[in-house]
């Protein structure tokens, strides 16, 4: 076995909270009671909830080992693609604490808000110029509801141009919550198979265009790693029957500097800043999805927008086409501060810089792997490859054994399983903040694993061995779940 | 670029694996018509001084960043953060992962969300709790989705029009595209909801109604519970301040089926509004028509215990277009912080500091009563409640401001019938003293 970061450590049990603790402990600092008790009418008091009472260290003990059983971008390499997980600037942490902005409440008067407000309609400024794109509305909170912004955006746009359209291409290697956003606003989603070349064909999308279809759904570059080199042609076609294109803006670590969003002929976009922008993704959120699009739509964003005027930045409701409001105040706006300061951090010129390093990484990352791993589809591709487990099936070796092993090796494993469209499907997204030793060890491990596979099978089918637990029975959990102690 | 680890050597040497002469042939087969023109035009490199000094400004351009007092709630508030709670959630080793994909390099973050799941549930007094969702209104918006779907062909829901006008235009967003009818139902004399409207309502998937509502008014969850289920629909109840449920009774003991809100309250600054956290509770039969990620509990090879995510066939990733809803994250680090501010108080330390704040907004009401102060309500409250005054509150308002003392909000921006009245709240971080001062000011 060759080295890689990880090695055995001790690992330290810890029990769920409400094993632990004893009735009449705390960890809270109560302020001083100054003022009498008022009276409850005693039908509306409820039982006291069933919480156990700890105290400051037992509270600390507890959550500092939980931290020690996860792995995060601080930890290790986390080349989890389509996922883009960079760096999360230190700086960015206390930017988003600065006590003026933490403390803002959301309702007050805009001339006691100016300073938030400035720093959103910058960030929609920032974000406009990089993509291209018209307008921005920053309220949505992660790259779904980003999605359904924009369709309810084309819904509307439709309904009030009076046209009844009820069908949306979208290609099998998107996201699922493509199809699932569609369908909340009522489109069928007419599925499109990529062409050989793993990206989307036009005379494909010719077919199946047509006008009573909103229009489609992509990603680009495409979930496969692959730029979608016919976008413009697709756009086109799309354009041509009065239809609109949204564009998946996943992949955008790619292409900044790089691609012009607008003029690959994109209507809407959203952006994941906790991708491309660096904010940390936490354990699963919060992320921030913000909706770009061209002038024809702007009508439609949602509203409050952010505006600048003559008396300062204002919060403006009048829009009589907007699909209202997506969240209860302006968004995840702790989220929208990290990502500003960190394009503030890079500047113009290092976010383009980003872009090239992360496909130079991902290109990087390819190259040394392309002779032992099963290349899905063997032309350029950008920040992210995908490979399979083809080379190693004659082993019965599945993608998932190679991915539990890397674990044991001291790396996260890459995305696994998806695009669907590629059979055990192994995608290597680096991202531009990993050096090249790292990028060459974490090869160098994951070919050591395909050597085990053959000479010792059985090794990777039980990994992971070095971590808190094991191999987990997820079918147990499905299919008698336990979600509450 | 500090983030960028390259050196110009090793740009070189990659390039010669990658078989390229420079970073942009990477870049050659991307069409000329997709090309960006010209260099991003966005100001910096900053160094870290700068951007801190910028930041700095604009906070400070935030007219109560020194503020005393807050008396605002109406959806966000103003808790203490214990340290630890800052400390703990701040971890990198939380904030710097991913959703918990890989279960064995990812169980800080699992079972600390099956604890999050188990607290809320415990808190509200229901069966289930998911590992939530982006906010307390889009998990309203979510809820009543999920009502339309467990109503199969119904087509209708009522909602209070007491619930925090935010949260019902998320919900007339959500809802537009479908074939779906929205019924507002009036609030009573005393704050609460009317149910009266509801008699002869036919098709109906959901009532809705927020307790404490935005008046801060305590509603009667199980008279709506019991109206709701005689229609043969559900009971969606939500809320905007769960510490309230240190106190007063819980919605799933008084009836409710599917109970959620914002866990701002616990433990999250209000940064204008977000990132909050949607909390998200049903009953044990509805799980499999439940929104949103959910943490379980199973056995490793070994039989040890380990947690997972799970439930996920009704996920997009499998479901894709046929998926309970489109999300596919939770606020992840907002949900553990929550979780930590729970453990932090405990049992006792939550019904202490749910009383604190009922028993200081009942100080301060009766103060301003006491002052000639009219009610707008009758009904019992939590921590807010909306009063009028004889005269113009507006300078009085101001003169406070130039205090430091933020004195609650007009409500006719949100409901022209209630011009002039003023919803107040008050937590523990406001002393008796600031109280006093204000009742002196508006009874002068």
């Amino acid at each position: 076995m060759i080295q890689g970061p990880g090695a055995q450590g001790l690992i330290l049990e810890e029990p769920l909270l409400w094993e632990k603790g004893k009735p009449g402990r705390t960890a809270y600092s109560m302020p001083e009671r100054d003022v009498p008790a008022a009276e409850l009418a005693g039908d509306l008091i409820g039982d006291v909830p069933d919480f156990p009472d700890l105290s400051e260290v037992d509270v600390v003990r507890h959550y500092t080992r939980l931290s020690s059983w996860n792995f995060g971008i601080d930890t290790g390499m986390y080349p989890l693609g389509s996922c883009t997980m960079k760096y999360n600037p230190k700086i960015n942490e206390k930017m988003a604490a600065t006590p003026g902005l933490a403390s803002a409440h959301p309702l007050l008067e805009e001339h006691l808000s100016q300073g938030i407000l400035e720093l959103q309609f910058e960030l929609q400024e920032f974000l406009k110029t990089i993509t291209g794109m018209d307008a921005f509305s920053l309220q949505p909170s992660a790259g779904a509801q980003g999605e359904l912004t924009a369709m309810l955006m084309f819904a509307a746009y439709f309904r009030k141009k009076g046209e009844v359209r009820n069908k949306i291409l979208i290609p099998d290697t998107a996201h699922g919550t493509n199809p699932a956003s569609a369908a909340l606003c009522g489109f069928k989603a007419v599925p499109i198979v990529s062409g050989a070349q793993g990206v989307l064909e036009p005379d494909r999308v010719a077919e199946l265009m047509d006008d009573q279809t909103v229009g489609i759904m992509l990603t680009n570059p495409n979930t496969l790693g692959l730029f979608e080199e016919h976008i413009r042609e697709i756009t086109d076609i799309v354009h041509s029957h009065g239809g609109l294109v949204y564009g998946d803006g996943a992949n955008m670590n790619a292409i900044m500097g790089m691609v012009d969003i607008k003029r690959c002929g994109i209507d809407a976009v959203h952006l994941n800043l906790h991708k491309t922008f660096s904010t940390p993704h936490g354990g699963g959120g919060p992320g921030a999805g913000p909706v770009g699009v061209s002038i024809e739509l702007e009508p439609f964003l949602p509203v409050p927008r952010v505006v600048k005027t003559e008396d300062g930045f204002r919060l403006d409701t009048s829009s009589p086409d907007s699909i209202g409001r997506v969240h209860g105040f302006f968004g995840n706006v702790s989220i929208l501060v990290r990502a500003y300061s960190y394009i503030l951090s890079m500047g113009g010129k290092n976010l383009k810089k980003a872009s090239q390093l992360a496909v130079l990484n991902g290109v990087y990352v390819r190259e040394l792997l392309r002779d032992t791993f099963e290349l899905a589809y063997d032309r350029p591709c950008m920040h992210e490859s995908v490979f399979s487990d083809k080379k190693q099936q004659p082993f019965k070796i599945t993608t998932l054994d190679m991915a539990k092993r890397l674990i044991d090796y001291g790396f996260h494993p890459p995305t696994i399983y998806f695009p669907l469209v590629v059979p055990g499907a192994i995608m290597i997204e680096p991202t531009e903040t990993e050096c090249k030793e790292d990028l060459d060890r974490f090869a160098e491990v994951f070919k050591e694993i395909a050597r085990e596979a053959q000479a010792d099978a059985e090794q990777l089918r039980q990994a992971p061995t070095r971590t808190k637990v094991r191999r987990l029975d997820e079918t147990l959990a499905a299919r008698k779940p336990r979600l509450r102690g | 670029m500090r983030y960028l680890p390259h050196t110009s050597e090793e740009i070189t040497e990659m390039l010669a694996v990658t078989g390229h002469e420079r970073l942009e042939d990477l870049f050659a087969h991307i069409p000329e018509v997709c090309r960006y023109q010209g260099e991003i035009d966005i100001p910096g490199p900053l160094s870290e001084w700068d951007l801190t000094q910028r930041l700095k400004r604009l906070g400070e351009a935030m007219q109560t960043h020194t503020a005393r007092a807050v008396l605002v709630g109406a959806g966000s508030y103003r808790h203490h953060v214990p340290e630890i709670v800052r400390s703990l959630s701040g971890r990198s080793e939380f904030l710097t992962s991913y959703t918990p994909y890989q279960p064995e390099m990812a169980q800080g973050t699992l079972q600390g969300i099956f604890e999050f799941q188990t607290l809320t549930a415990r808190l509200l007094g229901m069966e289930v709790a998911n590992a939530s969702m982006y906010d307390g209104a889009s998990a309203l918006a979510e809820a009543l989705l999920m009502a339309l779907r467990i109503g199969k062909k119904k087509t209708k829901v009522a909602i209070s029009s007491a619930i925090h006008p935010h949260y019902r235009e998320v919900v007339r967003t959500y809802l537009a595209p479908g074939p779906f009818e929205i019924i507002e139902l009036d609030i009573g004399e005393d704050g609460r909801t009317d149910l009266s409207g509801l008699a002869s309502v036919e098709d109906l998937a959901a009532v809705a109604l927020q307790s404490p509502n935005f008046f801060g008014v305590i509603e009667d969850i199980a008279a709506a519970a019991e109206t709701g289920h005689e229609l043969d629909s559900l009971c969606v109840t939500c809320f905007t301040e769960p510490l309230a449920y240190g106190l007063l009774r819980s919605p799933g003991s008084a009836g409710a089926d599917i109970v959620c809100g914002e866990g701002q309250s616990f433990g999250l600054a209000p940064s204008f509004g977000g990132a909050g956290l949607g909390m998200f509770t049903c009953r044990q039969q509805f799980v499999r028509s439940m929104p949103g990620r959910v943490v379980g509990q199973t056995v490793d090879l070994d039989s040890k215990r380990g947690f997972v995510l799970t439930l996920s066939t009704r996920e997009q990733h499998i479901r894709r277009e046929k998926a309970t809803s489109n999300i596919c994250s939770n606020q992840g680090l907002c949900a553990m912080t929550a979780a930590i501010y729970m453990a932090t108080l405990g049992a006792t330390g939550l019904r202490d500091l749910a009383r604190m704040n009922f028993d200081k907004t009942a100080y301060l009401r009766e103060g301003l009563l006491a002052g000639g102060a009219k009610p707008l309500f009758g009904g019992p409250v939590f921590n807010e409640f909306a009063l009028y005054f004889e005269q113009d509150f507006t300078p009085i308002r101001n003169r406070l401001l130039d205090k430091g003392i933020v004195a609650g909000m007009e409500l006719g921006r949100f409901y022209p019938e209630y011009e002039g009245a003023v919803l107040f709240c008050v937590t523990e971080m406001v002393e008796k003293a600031v109280l006093d001062e204000l009742i002196e000011e508006v009874s002068r």
